[in-house]
């Protein structure tokens, strides 16, 4: 049985009290063990056993007690009444929740899962604590009185039985007629594109012109003349002005239906490409942590190209080249029918083996495209690490990664080729083979007198013309599985929904005032749990400090809160409202944020502390630079404020670019402040500066400050202290010494190391 | 081997190391669950902090080897595919079917990018829910499988 795919269906089912699906164990075994006055609240189809392999088990909870079956139990059903000191305790672990029953003495039973059903795990937790509170205490069950959700915490509507953030998962794939989907970016030029397409059509009619003429030039004019009449020139003079005509319609034609697609095309694909890029910047920083800039910038750099030239030649020529076999083929079948159903005989073989091909190549052009990202991404990673590619003398190693990259895009490509090569001349092999056929048909049609030379002569022009063209068609295979492929790429991008997804009815804060809530916040990367039960309150205008060992989650808080990722658990709210319901950017732009590795754009350094608001007057500009304690420095600058930094910021050092990034927090005069290790980089020296320029500007704002030298935190109303994901103390710095907890160990252990700590900063600055 | 391991009521390990010190709810952990699985075990209390070092399981008694590998088998969750029977479609989101040494399953693969290649013939599948699903050899696959895998990779 695929254990998910069953267990997802009972998370969609969510099971409440009273719910009148039961599942079919349920309602066949158990509703006729329940007493009398007893309900099922919820259950759990568990997909595990407790040796991790997945089979079916149930845990159901009851007014009166906890029952359970897994396939060790074999058919029956443990059960255990609500007593003072039971307890259902929660946890999951790379990707596998646990539930264990225990009392004050021992365990008494647990239970494995996959976290695709942790919905109803949480929320049989509750039941199961509720009832045995009531039960143990002799009150009624405590009903929460506001419905939230047991995933996120955000309260629902009374009409609501799930919560409609949580369940906006989507998991269907998108369809395969992808190029059809490019319409979406054609239609704003369908007027362009349907004179086009008209052009087309008669510019094909004009080429299918002249073979028509050589039908009377044979029968009215040549042949006649080897019969002994003589030549008519008005005849002949009409005729060949009569090819020249056409010849000049179809060139003028021609050209204007190149030229309009051309331009329709090459506006489609900067469409394509910008629109794909804005929707890039949309996504979470989830969905770029997962991927490697090679391939997206592959993607949107090349393959939007290739779709354009597709756009613009191949299917252009295709379009030509169906309209040309049609019309072709009406007039074969206006002249004669039987030879012209000879002549089209070959058509279904090629189109067969167009069809047996089309399928290997495309899968053959997806993995070239693959490999193709491969190419760029060895190049994306290694050139902005060359400084430790370099360091560690491993330029050979890094030339050897392209290579294998390049020869494993050549052996897809040979693989590749050796299908395609046999594809051209096979076509050009059944072409003449039909001419051939027609050839004899039409010289035993002639010798039956059933047509005559100049027909002959005509269908022969005529067939030159359209097989040649079959030809070509046949090479549209591999460019429109080529685009094919591309625009499935660059669709995947377009699909992609943000994991922090626009809300649908976005609520406007107005001015915010800065009151900061994290609500009962769990967050796992993956299956990996970060944060667990984070509960935080700030006021506006208070500083809060963070601090904890190293990957205790600082950041990640931060990130959260910053709404750069959802919550998996738990919601943040500012000013009472969840995040989660407010316009992200707008939100965003309330918040100053220096992050740990500042980050500078290749640009000029009065451009970079603009950034966040590029209206900036220089005025405002040196301000922030001077309340960053950045002014000095950057005036030594040749240029001054006109240097430029570099990619990343390259030619200033760690310490500097932490200043310029702090200077356009500042810039932005956020309400929320965030530092994250905002001075780790400097010497003691300027961070006290900094440090000074910092406590004039955090008044009034919310800041949020991490520091791992806890110096820097004197002036916060209070410290948090995070401990493995968990917030473990709060207080202030006299408070938490006081109670020579985490925070009094931490800071013990700095007051020691304070020697070393001197040391380390100056060995930065020297690095630098 | 200077440490004693014993398991309590709670179904808790409990390690009490060369100088006496007792140790409750340890956890074993390895240090290359893929590429090595058995050259390298650390025992870390609650806290995440180190208590032991083994280096090799068959190195130590049974009785804590077996209470180690119980252990790790009920903590480490990283099913085997053995066989891939079919998958929903070839773009992604695409649900996957497939047999592995703990069983059947099917899992959401939510894009290509989930599909982590460790070393050359290996490979690792997260899910839509971050659970990891390997495969050890993509050369031992079938040949539908390995079809199937060749049009995501
Ligand atoms: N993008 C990510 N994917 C997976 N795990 C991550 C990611 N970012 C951070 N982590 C993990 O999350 C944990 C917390 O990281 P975080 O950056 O919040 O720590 P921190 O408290 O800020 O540490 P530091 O003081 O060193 O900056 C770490 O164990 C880290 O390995
Ligand atoms: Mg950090």
């Amino acid at each position: 049985m695929p254990a998910h795919e069953s267990s997802m269906n009972n998370t969609a089912l969510s099971p409440t009290s009273n719910s009148p699906s039961l599942p079919d164990p349920l309602s066949r075994e158990l509703v006729p063990r329940l007493a009398g006055n007893e309900a099922i609240l919820s259950w759990l189809e568990l997909d595990l056993d407790t040796r991790l392999t997945f089979s079916q088990g149930w845990i159901v909870v009851t007014n009166r007690r906890l029952l359970a079956k897994t396939p060790e139990t074999g058919e029956t059903w443990q059960e255990w009444g609500y007593r003072p000191g039971l307890m259902l305790k929660h946890t999951d672990h790379a990707g596998v929740g646990t539930l264990e029953l225990v009392d004050a003495q021992q365990r008494l039973a647990n239970w494995r899962y996959t976290l695709a059903v942790n919905v109803a795990a949480l929320k049989l937790v509750d039941h199961f604590e509720q009832h045995l509170e009531s039960h143990v205490t002799g009150e009624p069950v405590k009903q929460a009185n506001e419905a939230i959700c047991p995933k996120c915490k955000a309260p629902l509507e009374p009409d609501q039985e799930e919560c409609p953030i949580c369940t906006q998962e989507i998991h269907t794939p998108p369809s395969t007629w992808t190029l059809f989907r490019l319409w979406r970016f054609a239609k704003p030029y369908k007027n362009q594109l349907l004179a086009g397409f008209l052009l087309t059509l008669a510019s094909t009619a004009a080429t299918l012109v002249p073979p028509y003429l050589t039908m009377p030039l044979m029968d009215k004019v040549l042949i006649p003349y080897q019969n002994g009449a003589p030549i008519d020139p008005k005849i002949v003079g009409l005729l060949l002005s009569g090819l020249l005509g056409s010849a000049l319609l179809a060139w003028g034609l021609g050209w204007a239906k190149t030229y309009i697609l051309a331009l329709v095309s090459e506006r489609i694909g900067a469409d394509l490409r910008t629109t794909t890029y804005e929707h890039l910047l949309r996504l979470s920083l989830e969905y770029f942590g997962g991927r490697r800039t090679g391939d997206l910038m592959a993607r949107i750099g090349s393959e939007t190209d290739r779709i354009c030239v597709f756009l613009s030649l191949h299917l252009l020529d295709f379009a030509t080249d169906v309209l040309m076999i049609v019309m072709t083929a009406a007039i074969l079948f206006s002249i004669n029918p039987w030879l012209a159903l000879v002549t089209l005989l070959p058509l279904p073989f090629i189109a067969w083996m167009i069809h047996v091909v089309r399928d290997k190549l495309r899968t053959g052009f997806e993995k070239i495209d693959r490999v193709w990202s491969e190419v760029t991404n060895v190049l994306a990673d290694t050139i902005p690490g060359i400084r430790v590619v370099k360091a560690f003398a491993q330029e050979r190693r890094e030339a050897e990664r392209f290579r294998n990259a390049n020869r494993h895009n050549l052996a897809v490509n040979d693989k590749l080729n050796k299908i395609w090569s046999l594809f051209s001349p096979t076509v050009s092999l059944l072409t003449e083979a039909g001419l051939l056929v027609v050839w004899a048909f039409g010289i035993w049609l002639v010798s039956k007198d059933q047509i005559t030379v100049g027909v002959l002569t005509a269908f022969l022009a005529y067939i030159s013309r359209f097989y040649a063209r079959l030809d070509s068609m046949s090479r549209i295979v591999s460019v429109t599985q080529k685009a094919a492929a591309g625009a499935k790429r660059i669709f995947d991008i377009l699909d992609h929904v943000s994991s922090v997804p626009e809300p649908t009815n976005p609520v406007h804060l107005g001015a915010v005032q800065g009151r900061i809530e994290v609500r009962d916040v769990g967050f796992r990367y993956g299956n990996r749990a970060i944060l667990r039960g984070v509960d935080l309150a700030i006021a506006p205008g208070e500083m809060v400090g963070l601090v904890g060992h190293s990957g205790s989650g600082k950041s990640t808080l931060v990130n959260l809160i910053c709404r750069f990722y959802d919550a998996t658990e738990g919601a943040v709210f500012i000013d009472g409202v969840d995040i989660r319901s407010l316009p992200v950017a707008e939100y965003r732009s309330n918040i100053g944020l220096v992050l740990q590795e500042p980050f500078l754009f290749f640009g000029t350094i009065a451009e970079n502390i603009a950034y966040g608001k590029p209206d900036a007057t220089r005025e405002e500009i040196i301000a922030a630079a001077r309340a960053a304690h950045a002014h000095e420095f950057i005036l030594r600058l040749p240029q001054g404020y006109d240097s430029l930094v570099g990619e990343r910021g390259q030619s200033l050092s760690g310490g500097e670019r932490q200043r310029i990034s702090i200077a356009r927090a500042l810039l932005i005069d956020p309400r929320i402040l965030i530092l994250d290790e905002a001075t780790s980089s400097v010497d003691s020296t300027t961070e006290k500066e900094i440090q000074k320029a910092l406590d004039n500007l955090v008044q009034g704002r919310t800041t949020i400050a991490i520091a791992h030298r806890l110096s820097t935190l004197r002036k916060a109303d209070r410290l948090v202290v995070l401990d493995r994901g968990q917030v473990v103390e709060v207080g202030s710095h006299d408070e938490l010494m006081a109670k020579e907890g985490a925070y009094y160990q931490l800071y013990q252990a700095q007051a020691r190391n304070v020697d070393t700590d001197i040391d380390d900063s100056d060995d930065e600055e020297g690095d630098a | 081997m200077s440490f004693e391991l014993t398991r309590n009521a709670f179904g808790r390990l409990v390690l009490t190391d060369g100088e006496g010190i007792r140790h409750e709810g340890v956890l074993p952990v390895r240090a290359f669950p893929v590429t090595a699985p058995e050259a390298g075990i650390a025992v870390v209390n609650t806290e995440g902090h180190e208590v032991a070092w083994i280096d090799r399981l068959k190195d130590l008694p049974a009785e804590i080897a077996a209470l180690l590998k119980d252990e790790l088998a009920s903590r480490e969750f990283m099913p085997a595919i053995q066989r891939i029977k079919g998958v929903s479609s070839f773009a992604t989101p695409s649900t996957w079917d497939v047999v592995t040494d703990r069983g059947e399953a099917s899992f959401v693969l939510k894009g290509e990018e989930d599909l982590r290649r460790l070393g050359q013939t290996t490979l690792i599948v997260a899910d839509s829910h971050g659970i990891q699903y390997l495969i050890r050899d993509i050369t031992t696959l079938d040949k539908t499988g390995r079809r199937i895998l060749d049009r995501f990779l």
